[in-house]
């Protein structure tokens, strides 16, 4: 290992690092766009190969939440309930045609994309989006969690 | 039995509550009068016709051109497997018909489903309120007169298109 006795960084850099390949996801799953996700994250495509395969099924312990399929108004506090449970840092993917805009749906029932409600990070489209769009959509993400700058909860205090 | 043997059937039974009788794609549907609904599908349910299965129960809205709704009932006959429609008009100033309770289970929440989107009461329903929209939610949205693009959200939104 000659050559390689030591490395620098940055601890923002390694921070975002450490993140954007540590996303446990929460799948908000409301819709048809459900069986993509199911594709996507099992062994066929596996996004466990980048890094975001531990899913949680509280949103407590997750800090990627996806948001897959149509949400009508009828459902838009219970997503925003959801989002609030999430700790920080917190990430959210727009999964889908109707998540992004409310999709082929334009009517009562249905909100026109869901960064009405929360914060969207993503937007992945499609009707439903293939399961290498949601992997695109993924490393998009993890390229944004390394760019960003790192919300140190305890350096902030300071 | 055939389409044209079940309606002569139903016509002998029901007599006057049936204002005409039509076929669609091989299934028969009779045209009843609003007020005889209740009493015809209780024979309907009974033998020799047996039509043990209320399929469906949904409604069109003719309120604009006709001034009218029409309440569609959709009956299965396990016995004979034959199928039957069954329809009847209701004025679109006051829609109310006779409730389906007691007859057949699920009509309640069939007619639940048609009081929220349409706004027809059920009369004798023990308890008709609304099944699918929320707490809070004004006006009856499959109703033509309801604006299309009227949305009623539960909490603040960030503006939308």
């Amino acid at each position: 290992m000659s050559g390689f006795d030591f490395l620098t960084t940055r601890f923002e850099t390694a921070l975002g690092w450490g993140r954007k390949f540590s996303l446990f996801h929460y799948p908000f799953i409301t819709a048809c766009c459900g069986m993509e996700y199911m594709s996507a994250a099992c062994a066929h495509f596996d996004i466990d190969r980048f890094g975001a395969g531990l899913t949680r099924f509280s949103p407590r312990q997750a800090d990627l939440l996806l948001v897959v399929g149509t949400v009508t108004h009828k459902l838009a506090p219970v997503l925003r309930t959801v989002y609030d449970q999430m700790l920080e840092p917190k990430w959210v993917i727009a999964f889908g045609a109707c998540a992004v805009s409310g999709g082929i749906y334009r009517n009562y029932a249905v909100v026109q994309g869901i960064d009405r409600i929360v914060p969207v990070d993503v937007f992945i489209p499609g009707c439903p989006p293939r399961p290498e769009t949601v992997l695109d959509g993924l490393l998009k993400l993890q390229d944004k969690i390394q760019g960003q700058r790192q919300d140190w909860r305890w350096a902030r205090k300071t | 039995m055939g389409p044209e043997d079940l309606i002569e059937a139903v016509r002998k039974r029901l007599g006057p509550a049936v204002e005409a009788a039509t076929d669609s794609f091989g299934d028969p549907v009779l045209i009843l009068r609003a007020e005889a609904v209740r009493p015809a599908l209780a024979a309907l349910r009974e033998p020799p016709f047996d039509f043990a299965v209320l399929l469906d129960l949904t409604c069109v809205d003719f309120a604009a051109t006709e001034g009218r709704f029409e309440l569609v009932y959709h009956l299965y006959s396990l016995a004979g497997n034959v199928r039957l429609r069954l329809k009847a008009s209701v004025p679109a100033a006051d829609p109310a018909a006779a409730s389906l309770a007691g007859l057949w289970k699920n009509a309640e929440w069939l007619e639940r489903e048609v009081f929220d989107m349409f706004g027809v009461r059920f009369e004798g329903h023990p308890y008709l309120r609304r099944l699918l929209t929320y707490e809070g939610f004004e006006g009856h949205p499959l109703r033509k007169s309801y604006p299309w693009r009227l949305e009623q959200p539960r909490i603040p939104l960030k503006e939308g298109p």
